[in-house]
């Protein structure tokens, strides 16, 4: 990434422009040309830095519900349990940490009992206990980096 | 706090969660595929945002590949009258890019949960030390992430779940 790639991360972030011609636009803010913009955006996708342009919606504001949960794994059973995990869709993030609780995933659904449904069943599926702790109230959540630095 | 959407709004959220077109005119595209103008598909963008339902439109970045490699979870062992004065004041610190309260439980008595992103471990420490000091809260434990398991959109309005239909 050169310098002209951090300027133009910096502005999508936040502010991809919402207007009839948006990469143009970007251009004539970085001193590009259109075509430009786009080669550049193609590229940083295509080595995997960008993952998609779109939008992120706030789950709670079109009646979904989320969770955070954290199980400690076994070692051994790792890959079995990440696998069981991973294949629900309402799964979005999941990490391995360093603590005796060593994965920690979200879970979003369409409804409280959708959430309880898919838990047991992990519940049931790898034998594990999951701590559950859902927001009790959010002070922020924003994912901007300022890549000026 | 929530409204239901209306079918044409779904069909939005389930464009917008996907990549967008890289074409010069994205926007005349999606609207030509729902026969609205282009004018209209960018006005439900803006409303979305001003209601709230869209947080942010822009980029999702793969953290590891952008150079950004470390990311710690702080969590917090906070007094209960303090969370919401000390949530707040951790929220307003840039370096933190998630705060939210959580409930404590018998063997986990974290109620606090910061997220940081810098590009290696000992920037991490040196910002929670920067904040716990800031907030004048010293329970705390930073707990590193080692691998991505997995990172998605979540895709809404594609599945069905039967037990929510009350």
């Amino acid at each position: 990434m050169d310098k002209v790639d951090l300027s133009l991360l910096n502005i999508i972030q936040e502010d991809f422009p919402l207007t009839k011609e948006p990469y143009a636009e970007l251009g004539q803010r970085l001193e590009l040309t259109e075509n430009e913009v786009m080669e550049r955006i193609a590229k940083l996708k295509k080595d995997g830095i960008i993952r998609r342009i779109g939008a992120f919606f706030n789950s709670r504001k079109i009646g979904y519900v989320s969770t955070l949960c954290a199980i400690k794994v076994p070692e051994e059973s790792l890959e079995k349990v990440t696998n069981i995990v991973n294949s629900f869709s309402g799964v979005t993030h999941n990490y391995l940490r360093e603590d005796e609780y060593n994965m920690w995933f979200t879970l979003i659904g369409p409804c409280r009992e959708n959430l309880e449904k898919i838990l047991a069943e992990i519940e049931a599926k790898t034998n594990l206990k999951i701590m559950e702790l859902p927001a009790e109230q959010t002070f922020k959540i924003r994912v901007n980096f300022n890549f000026t630095e | 706090m929530s409204r239901s959407l209306t079918n044409l709004e779904k069909e939005l959220v389930r464009i917008f969660q996907e990549d967008l077109p890289l074409v010069p005119r994205p926007f005349l595209q999606i609207a030509e595929k729902l026969n609205l103008t282009e004018d209209e598909v960018i006005d439900y963008i803006r409303r979305f945002k001003e209601e709230g339902i869209i947080r942010r439109f822009g980029v999702a970045l793969r953290h590891w590949e952008a150079g950004i490699t470390a990311n710690a979870m702080i969590v917090w062992q906070i007094p209960i009258d303090k969370v919401k004065e000390v949530g707040k004041k951790l929220a307003s610190f840039p370096e933190v890019t998630h705060c939210y309260q959580r409930p404590q439980q018998p063997d986990w008595p974290y109620n606090l949960y910061t997220m940081i992103h810098r590009s290696n471990r000992e920037d991490c420490e040196k910002l929670a030390a920067k904040l716990a000091s800031a907030v004048d809260q010293h329970n705390y434990r930073l707990i590193f992430s080692t691998k991505e398991l997995k990172k998605e959109s979540m895709k809404y309005f594609v599945e069905g779940a039967p037990e929510c239909r009350k």
